[in-house]
Protein backbone atom coordinates (compact mmCIF):
# COMPACT_ATOMS: atom_id res chain seq x y z
CA UNK A 1 0.00 0.00 0.00
CA UNK A 2 1.11 3.58 -1.21
CA UNK A 3 2.63 5.95 1.61
CA UNK A 4 1.47 9.43 1.89
CA UNK A 5 3.78 12.44 3.45
CA UNK A 6 2.35 15.04 4.94
CA UNK A 7 2.80 17.26 8.58
CA UNK A 8 0.47 17.54 11.72
CA UNK A 9 1.39 20.61 13.48
CA UNK A 10 4.39 21.12 11.84
CA UNK A 11 5.71 17.58 12.14
CA UNK A 12 6.59 15.42 9.45
CA UNK A 13 4.31 11.82 9.78
CA UNK A 14 4.10 9.26 7.33
CA UNK A 15 1.25 7.27 6.83
CA UNK A 16 -0.85 4.37 4.91
CA UNK A 17 -2.91 6.38 1.56
CA UNK A 18 -6.29 5.44 3.29
CA UNK A 19 -5.11 6.24 6.36
CA UNK A 20 -7.70 9.09 8.23
CA UNK A 21 -6.24 12.21 9.34
CA UNK A 22 -7.59 11.24 12.92
CA UNK A 23 -5.76 7.92 12.64
CA UNK A 24 -2.60 9.31 11.61
CA UNK A 25 -2.76 11.65 14.62
CA UNK A 26 -2.93 9.16 17.08
CA UNK A 27 -0.60 7.18 15.40
CA UNK A 28 1.83 9.89 16.00
CA UNK A 29 1.03 10.53 19.30
CA UNK A 30 -1.25 13.62 18.80
CA UNK A 31 -4.50 13.85 20.93
CA UNK A 32 -7.27 14.87 19.03
CA UNK A 33 -10.59 15.77 20.88
CA UNK A 34 -13.43 13.26 19.70
CA UNK A 35 -16.89 11.60 20.74
CA UNK A 36 -18.42 10.10 18.22
CA UNK A 37 -14.96 8.31 17.19
CA UNK A 38 -15.43 4.70 18.34
CA UNK A 39 -12.48 2.33 17.91
CA UNK A 40 -13.59 -0.86 15.94
CA UNK A 41 -16.59 0.77 13.72
CA UNK A 42 -16.44 3.02 11.04
CA UNK A 43 -16.58 6.99 11.24
CA UNK A 44 -19.65 8.95 10.67
CA UNK A 45 -18.58 12.41 11.64
CA UNK A 46 -21.31 13.38 13.27
CA UNK A 47 -19.91 15.39 16.74
CA UNK A 48 -17.69 17.81 14.77
CA UNK A 49 -15.38 17.91 17.74
CA UNK A 50 -12.49 16.44 15.93
CA UNK A 51 -12.40 19.23 12.87
CA UNK A 52 -8.88 20.12 11.80
CA UNK A 53 -7.56 23.73 10.10
CA UNK A 54 -6.22 21.93 6.29
CA UNK A 55 -4.06 24.43 4.74
CA UNK A 56 -5.53 25.96 1.64
CA UNK A 57 -9.16 24.89 2.40
CA UNK A 58 -11.58 27.70 3.70
CA UNK A 59 -13.46 24.84 5.83
CA UNK A 60 -12.38 23.12 8.78
CA UNK A 61 -13.08 19.33 8.31
CA UNK A 62 -12.86 16.11 10.62
CA UNK A 63 -9.96 14.56 11.26
CA UNK A 64 -12.16 11.05 11.45
CA UNK A 65 -13.59 10.99 8.20
CA UNK A 66 -10.95 13.05 5.92
CA UNK A 67 -8.16 10.82 4.18
CA UNK A 68 -4.54 11.94 5.21
CA UNK A 69 -3.31 13.42 1.21
CA UNK A 70 0.53 13.66 -0.29
CA UNK A 71 1.64 17.21 0.87
CA UNK A 72 -1.30 17.83 3.39
CA UNK A 73 -0.15 20.40 6.15
CA UNK A 74 -2.22 19.86 8.92
CA UNK A 75 -3.46 21.81 12.29
CA UNK A 76 -5.01 20.58 15.15
CA UNK A 77 -5.04 23.13 17.29
CA UNK A 78 -5.18 26.85 17.07
CA UNK A 79 -7.81 29.91 18.10
CA UNK A 80 -10.46 29.04 15.92
CA UNK A 81 -10.56 25.19 16.03
CA UNK A 82 -10.98 25.83 20.04
CA UNK A 83 -13.23 28.43 19.34
CA UNK A 84 -15.70 26.05 17.21
CA UNK A 85 -14.70 23.16 19.70
CA UNK A 86 -15.70 25.28 22.55
CA UNK A 87 -18.93 26.37 21.01
CA UNK A 88 -20.13 22.75 19.44
CA UNK A 89 -19.52 20.95 23.26
CA UNK A 90 -21.82 23.83 24.88
CA UNK A 91 -24.35 23.01 22.13
CA UNK A 92 -24.25 19.53 23.02
CA UNK A 93 -24.99 20.59 26.48
CA UNK A 94 -28.24 22.45 25.83
CA UNK A 95 -29.75 20.43 23.32
CA UNK A 96 -30.31 18.15 25.62
CA UNK A 97 -30.76 17.56 29.70
CA UNK A 98 -27.31 16.54 30.98
CA UNK A 99 -27.90 17.09 34.61
CA UNK A 100 -24.57 15.59 35.55
CA UNK A 101 -24.87 15.42 39.44
CA UNK A 102 -27.96 13.23 39.05
CA UNK A 103 -25.95 10.50 36.18
CA UNK A 104 -25.23 7.07 35.96
CA UNK A 105 -22.24 7.98 34.44
CA UNK A 106 -21.06 11.03 36.27
CA UNK A 107 -17.49 10.99 36.50
CA UNK A 108 -17.18 8.35 33.76
CA UNK A 109 -18.86 10.00 31.17
CA UNK A 110 -16.83 11.06 27.82
CA UNK A 111 -19.10 14.41 27.46
CA UNK A 112 -18.32 15.40 30.99
CA UNK A 113 -14.38 14.50 30.45
CA UNK A 114 -14.47 16.57 26.87
CA UNK A 115 -16.25 19.69 28.63
CA UNK A 116 -13.03 19.76 31.57
CA UNK A 117 -10.85 19.14 28.78
CA UNK A 118 -12.34 22.02 26.77
CA UNK A 119 -12.51 24.67 29.49
CA UNK A 120 -16.06 24.74 29.45
CA UNK A 121 -17.15 26.55 32.49
CA UNK A 122 -20.62 27.21 31.28
CA UNK A 123 -23.09 27.17 28.73
CA UNK A 124 -23.31 30.49 26.80
CA UNK A 125 -26.60 29.36 24.88
CA UNK A 126 -30.09 28.87 26.35
CA UNK A 127 -30.99 25.46 27.53
CA UNK A 128 -33.70 23.75 25.52
CA UNK A 129 -34.71 21.77 28.75
CA UNK A 130 -36.83 19.26 26.53
CA UNK A 131 -39.22 16.58 27.27
CA UNK A 132 -37.30 13.17 26.40
CA UNK A 133 -38.21 9.64 28.13
CA UNK A 134 -36.82 6.97 29.47
CA UNK A 135 -37.19 3.45 27.86
CA UNK A 136 -36.54 0.93 30.93
CA UNK A 137 -38.85 -2.17 29.21
CA UNK A 138 -35.65 -4.20 28.40
CA UNK A 139 -34.76 -6.63 31.34
CA UNK A 140 -31.10 -5.83 31.08
CA UNK A 141 -30.43 -2.49 29.91
CA UNK A 142 -32.28 1.07 29.84
CA UNK A 143 -31.79 4.31 27.65
CA UNK A 144 -32.45 7.43 29.09
CA UNK A 145 -32.72 9.85 25.89
CA UNK A 146 -32.29 13.23 28.17
CA UNK A 147 -28.25 12.02 28.13
CA UNK A 148 -27.99 11.30 24.13
CA UNK A 149 -25.96 13.09 22.21
CA UNK A 150 -26.79 11.30 18.78
CA UNK A 151 -23.05 9.95 18.11
CA UNK A 152 -24.69 6.92 17.04
CA UNK A 153 -22.02 4.36 18.19
CA UNK A 154 -24.72 2.35 19.77
CA UNK A 155 -26.16 2.30 15.87
CA UNK A 156 -22.69 1.16 14.60
CA UNK A 157 -21.76 -0.69 16.99
CA UNK A 158 -25.23 -2.97 16.93
CA UNK A 159 -25.02 -3.08 13.05
CA UNK A 160 -21.29 -4.12 12.87
CA UNK A 161 -20.50 -5.98 15.60
CA UNK A 162 -23.10 -7.37 16.82
CA UNK A 163 -24.95 -7.90 13.71
CA UNK A 164 -28.29 -7.62 15.04
CA UNK A 165 -29.42 -4.09 13.72
CA UNK A 166 -31.38 -3.28 16.69
CA UNK A 167 -30.63 0.44 16.92
CA UNK A 168 -31.57 2.99 14.61
CA UNK A 169 -32.13 7.14 14.51
CA UNK A 170 -35.38 8.22 13.71
CA UNK A 171 -36.62 11.60 13.26
CA UNK A 172 -35.23 15.16 11.84
CA UNK A 173 -33.44 18.29 13.46
CA UNK A 174 -33.57 18.29 17.31
CA UNK A 175 -36.68 15.52 16.76
CA UNK A 176 -33.95 12.91 15.88
CA UNK A 177 -33.39 10.11 18.48
CA UNK A 178 -32.32 6.83 19.10
CA UNK A 179 -34.94 3.89 18.62
CA UNK A 180 -35.27 -0.27 18.23
CA UNK A 181 -36.54 -2.06 15.77
CA UNK A 182 -39.49 0.05 14.26
CA UNK A 183 -39.65 2.71 17.09
CA UNK A 184 -40.98 0.25 19.70
CA UNK A 185 -39.99 -0.56 23.37
CA UNK A 186 -36.79 -1.78 23.42
CA UNK A 187 -37.91 -4.28 25.92
CA UNK A 188 -40.48 -5.43 23.03
CA UNK A 189 -37.59 -5.45 20.45
CA UNK A 190 -37.50 -9.31 18.08
CA UNK A 191 -34.23 -8.68 16.86
CA UNK A 192 -31.71 -7.44 19.96
CA UNK A 193 -29.54 -10.06 21.64
CA UNK A 194 -28.90 -8.75 24.80
CA UNK A 195 -25.34 -8.39 23.99
CA UNK A 196 -24.67 -4.87 25.52
CA UNK A 197 -22.41 -4.17 23.06
CA UNK A 198 -24.41 -0.68 22.72
CA UNK A 199 -24.02 -0.07 26.42
CA UNK A 200 -20.53 -0.78 26.44
CA UNK A 201 -19.81 1.70 23.09
CA UNK A 202 -21.64 4.36 24.79
CA UNK A 203 -19.83 7.82 25.95
CA UNK A 204 -22.31 9.49 28.07
CA UNK A 205 -25.16 8.27 30.48
CA UNK A 206 -27.98 7.18 27.61
CA UNK A 207 -27.69 3.82 27.94
CA UNK A 208 -26.64 1.88 31.13
CA UNK A 209 -26.91 -1.13 33.06
CA UNK A 210 -30.16 -1.57 34.74
CA UNK A 211 -29.27 -1.81 38.84
CA UNK A 212 -26.44 1.37 38.55
CA UNK A 213 -27.32 4.63 39.89
CA UNK A 214 -25.30 7.80 40.34
CA UNK A 215 -21.94 7.78 39.34
CA UNK A 216 -21.72 4.01 38.85
CA UNK A 217 -22.06 3.44 35.25
CA UNK A 218 -18.66 2.75 34.02
CA UNK A 219 -18.16 0.72 30.78
CA UNK A 220 -16.04 -2.04 29.73
CA UNK A 221 -14.84 -1.59 26.51
CA UNK A 222 -12.19 -4.84 26.74
CA UNK A 223 -15.06 -7.14 24.86
CA UNK A 224 -15.62 -5.22 22.09
CA UNK A 225 -12.05 -4.40 21.45
CA UNK A 226 -11.47 -8.55 21.62
CA UNK A 227 -14.37 -8.88 19.07
CA UNK A 228 -12.76 -6.14 17.14
CA UNK A 229 -9.70 -7.84 16.84
CA UNK A 230 -10.62 -10.98 16.35
CA UNK A 231 -12.21 -9.93 12.72
CA UNK A 232 -9.77 -7.55 11.79
CA UNK A 233 -6.37 -9.34 12.75
CA UNK A 234 -7.79 -13.28 13.04
CA UNK A 235 -5.96 -13.16 16.41
CA UNK A 236 -8.10 -13.94 19.62
CA UNK A 237 -6.65 -12.35 22.16
CA UNK A 238 -8.50 -12.41 25.54
CA UNK B 1 -4.57 46.43 52.59
CA UNK B 2 -8.52 46.92 52.39
CA UNK B 3 -10.20 43.49 53.71
CA UNK B 4 -12.15 42.22 50.97
CA UNK B 5 -15.90 42.69 51.62
CA UNK B 6 -16.99 39.40 51.02
CA UNK B 7 -20.85 38.22 50.23
CA UNK B 8 -22.23 34.78 49.44
CA UNK B 9 -26.20 34.20 49.13
CA UNK B 10 -28.22 30.83 48.83
CA UNK B 11 -31.03 31.08 45.70
CA UNK B 12 -32.63 27.93 44.81
CA UNK B 13 -29.78 25.30 45.90
CA UNK B 14 -29.90 22.48 48.67
CA UNK B 15 -27.03 24.52 50.61
CA UNK B 16 -24.66 21.86 49.47
CA UNK B 17 -22.53 24.33 48.61
CA UNK B 18 -22.37 26.19 51.54
CA UNK B 19 -21.70 23.21 53.35
CA UNK B 20 -18.54 22.72 50.84
CA UNK B 21 -17.60 26.10 51.88
CA UNK B 22 -17.77 25.20 55.32
CA UNK B 23 -15.08 22.50 54.67
CA UNK B 24 -12.52 24.92 53.98
CA UNK B 25 -11.86 24.16 57.51
CA UNK B 26 -8.54 25.97 58.43
CA UNK B 27 -8.45 27.93 55.48
CA UNK B 28 -11.80 29.62 56.40
CA UNK B 29 -9.40 31.49 59.50
CA UNK B 30 -6.37 31.85 57.21
CA UNK B 31 -8.88 34.19 54.83
CA UNK B 32 -10.69 35.64 58.40
CA UNK B 33 -7.76 38.46 58.20
CA UNK B 34 -8.21 39.23 54.46
CA UNK B 35 -12.06 39.51 54.24
CA UNK B 36 -15.24 40.74 55.70
CA UNK B 37 -18.01 38.87 55.69
CA UNK B 38 -20.61 41.00 54.91
CA UNK B 39 -23.61 39.14 54.01
CA UNK B 40 -24.33 35.61 53.99
CA UNK B 41 -26.68 32.96 55.08
CA UNK B 42 -24.38 32.22 57.96
CA UNK B 43 -24.48 35.27 59.18
CA UNK B 44 -27.50 37.45 60.83
CA UNK B 45 -27.42 40.33 58.27
CA UNK B 46 -31.08 40.98 56.42
CA UNK B 47 -30.57 43.56 53.87
CA UNK B 48 -27.53 42.67 51.09
CA UNK B 49 -25.19 45.96 51.48
CA UNK B 50 -23.97 48.59 49.03
CA UNK B 51 -20.35 48.03 47.85
CA UNK B 52 -19.42 44.32 47.91
CA UNK B 53 -16.36 43.24 46.49
CA UNK B 54 -17.49 39.53 45.46
CA UNK B 55 -20.10 37.22 46.12
CA UNK B 56 -20.58 33.87 45.68
CA UNK B 57 -23.69 32.28 44.73
CA UNK B 58 -25.39 29.52 44.92
CA UNK B 59 -28.76 28.00 43.66
CA UNK B 60 -30.67 28.73 40.45
CA UNK B 61 -33.53 31.41 39.67
CA UNK B 62 -36.16 29.25 41.20
CA UNK B 63 -38.71 32.42 42.49
CA UNK B 64 -39.53 36.29 42.09
CA UNK B 65 -37.81 36.48 45.43
CA UNK B 66 -34.14 34.48 43.94
CA UNK B 67 -34.68 37.03 40.76
CA UNK B 68 -34.99 40.31 42.59
CA UNK B 69 -32.09 39.70 45.19
CA UNK B 70 -29.78 38.76 42.15
CA UNK B 71 -30.74 41.90 40.72
CA UNK B 72 -30.16 43.76 43.41
CA UNK B 73 -26.82 41.43 44.38
CA UNK B 74 -25.51 42.53 40.59
CA UNK B 75 -26.36 46.49 41.15
CA UNK B 76 -24.25 46.57 44.53
CA UNK B 77 -21.51 44.21 43.82
CA UNK B 78 -17.98 44.05 41.43
CA UNK B 79 -17.48 40.24 41.23
CA UNK B 80 -19.73 37.68 40.93
CA UNK B 81 -18.89 34.25 41.03
CA UNK B 82 -21.87 31.79 40.17
CA UNK B 83 -21.13 28.57 43.24
CA UNK B 84 -22.12 25.13 41.67
CA UNK B 85 -23.69 23.72 39.49
CA UNK B 86 -27.49 24.46 40.29
CA UNK B 87 -26.06 28.44 39.41
CA UNK B 88 -24.56 27.44 36.38
CA UNK B 89 -26.74 25.29 34.68
CA UNK B 90 -29.89 25.39 36.63
CA UNK B 91 -29.05 21.32 37.59
CA UNK B 92 -32.04 19.44 39.53
CA UNK B 93 -33.96 22.56 40.50
CA UNK B 94 -34.42 23.05 36.50
CA UNK B 95 -35.31 19.76 35.93
CA UNK B 96 -39.07 21.31 36.85
CA UNK B 97 -38.35 23.08 33.31
CA UNK B 98 -38.83 20.15 31.05
CA UNK B 99 -42.40 20.11 31.97
CA UNK B 100 -43.21 22.42 29.92
CA UNK B 101 -44.33 25.88 30.47
CA UNK B 102 -47.20 25.29 32.94
CA UNK B 103 -44.40 23.57 34.85
CA UNK B 104 -44.91 26.51 38.00
CA UNK B 105 -47.93 25.52 38.43
CA UNK B 106 -48.14 21.78 37.76
CA UNK B 107 -45.70 20.79 40.17
CA UNK B 108 -46.79 22.52 43.59
CA UNK B 109 -50.31 20.76 42.36
CA UNK B 110 -48.17 18.01 41.94
CA UNK B 111 -46.39 18.51 45.90
CA UNK B 112 -49.43 19.77 47.33
CA UNK B 113 -52.73 18.24 46.08
CA UNK B 114 -52.58 15.15 44.89
CA UNK B 115 -49.48 13.98 47.21
CA UNK B 116 -50.88 15.66 50.00
CA UNK B 117 -52.20 13.01 52.56
CA UNK B 118 -53.97 15.63 54.97
CA UNK B 119 -55.02 19.48 54.20
CA UNK B 120 -54.27 19.57 50.42
CA UNK B 121 -53.64 23.33 49.67
CA UNK B 122 -51.16 25.28 47.82
CA UNK B 123 -49.37 27.59 49.85
CA UNK B 124 -50.58 31.02 48.82
CA UNK B 125 -49.07 33.52 51.13
CA UNK B 126 -48.09 36.69 48.84
CA UNK B 127 -44.92 38.93 50.11
CA UNK B 128 -44.23 35.40 52.42
CA UNK B 129 -44.29 32.90 50.20
CA UNK B 130 -42.45 33.82 46.71
CA UNK B 131 -44.35 33.16 43.68
CA UNK B 132 -42.40 30.49 41.43
CA UNK B 133 -40.74 31.56 38.24
CA UNK B 134 -42.40 29.78 35.18
CA UNK B 135 -38.58 28.65 34.25
CA UNK B 136 -35.71 28.11 36.51
CA UNK B 137 -32.81 29.80 34.90
CA UNK B 138 -29.06 29.64 35.64
CA UNK B 139 -27.57 32.67 37.11
CA UNK B 140 -26.07 33.83 34.24
CA UNK B 141 -29.28 33.98 32.15
CA UNK B 142 -30.37 37.20 34.61
CA UNK B 143 -27.57 38.94 35.38
CA UNK B 144 -23.70 39.14 34.04
CA UNK B 145 -21.59 36.59 36.03
CA UNK B 146 -17.71 37.11 36.12
CA UNK B 147 -16.34 33.68 37.43
CA UNK B 148 -17.77 30.40 37.26
CA UNK B 149 -16.99 27.91 40.01
CA UNK B 150 -18.63 23.96 39.08
CA UNK B 151 -19.90 20.72 40.80
CA UNK B 152 -21.83 19.51 42.69
CA UNK B 153 -20.52 20.49 44.69
CA UNK B 154 -17.98 22.13 44.25
CA UNK B 155 -15.21 20.33 46.34
CA UNK B 156 -12.98 22.84 48.88
CA UNK B 157 -10.23 22.84 47.29
CA UNK B 158 -11.49 23.74 44.17
CA UNK B 159 -13.30 26.73 46.32
CA UNK B 160 -10.20 27.34 47.89
CA UNK B 161 -8.55 27.78 44.79
CA UNK B 162 -10.58 30.36 43.68
CA UNK B 163 -10.66 32.41 46.44
CA UNK B 164 -6.97 32.04 47.11
CA UNK B 165 -7.05 33.75 43.08
CA UNK B 166 -9.32 36.32 44.35
CA UNK B 167 -7.51 37.12 47.23
CA UNK B 168 -4.03 37.51 45.52
CA UNK B 169 -5.80 40.03 42.96
CA UNK B 170 -5.97 37.60 40.30
CA UNK B 171 -8.19 36.02 37.42
CA UNK B 172 -9.12 33.14 39.27
CA UNK B 173 -8.69 30.37 36.75
CA UNK B 174 -9.61 26.71 36.45
CA UNK B 175 -8.76 24.16 34.02
CA UNK B 176 -9.38 20.14 33.32
CA UNK B 177 -10.73 18.63 36.05
CA UNK B 178 -11.40 21.59 38.42
CA UNK B 179 -14.18 22.38 36.07
CA UNK B 180 -15.89 18.72 36.65
CA UNK B 181 -19.69 19.53 36.69
CA UNK B 182 -22.01 17.08 38.63
S1 LIG C 1 -27.96 -5.25 23.36
FE1 LIG C 1 -26.78 -5.86 21.49
S2 LIG C 1 -28.37 -6.46 20.03
FE2 LIG C 1 -29.46 -5.33 21.68
S3 LIG C 1 -29.57 -3.23 20.92
FE3 LIG C 1 -27.65 -3.36 22.15
S4 LIG C 1 -26.02 -3.90 20.62
FE4 LIG C 1 -28.01 -4.27 19.64
S1 LIG D 1 -27.44 6.30 23.10
FE1 LIG D 1 -25.27 6.69 23.58
S2 LIG D 1 -24.15 5.68 21.89
FE2 LIG D 1 -26.26 5.88 21.21
S3 LIG D 1 -26.30 7.82 20.05
FE3 LIG D 1 -26.92 8.28 22.17
S4 LIG D 1 -25.03 8.92 23.18
FE4 LIG D 1 -24.43 7.84 21.30
S1 LIG E 1 -15.01 12.19 16.16
FE1 LIG E 1 -14.91 13.07 14.19
S2 LIG E 1 -16.83 14.05 13.96
FE2 LIG E 1 -17.01 12.99 15.90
Amino acid sequence: MAARTFTIDGKLVTAEENATVLDAATEAGIDIPTLCHLEGVYDVGACRLCLVEVTGIGKLLPACTTRVAEGMEIKTDSERLRKYRRMTIELLFAERNHVCAVCVANSHCELQALACRLGMDHVRYDYTFPRWSVDNTHTLFGMDHNRCILCTRCVRVCWHIEGAGTKNVSGRGSHSHIISDLNQSWGSSETCTRCGKCVMGCPTGALFAKGVTVSEMERDRTKLEFIVTAREKKQWIA
Amino acid sequence: MDRLKFATVWLGGCAGCHMSFMDLDEFLIDIADHIELVYSPVIDVKEYPHGVDVCLIEGAVCNEDNLEILHKIRRRTRVLVAFGDCAITGNVPAIRNQLGLKNGESVLQRAYLEGAQSNPGIPREPGIVPALLPRVMPVQEAVHIEYYLPGCPPPADRIKAVLAQLLAGTEPRLTGAQLKFG
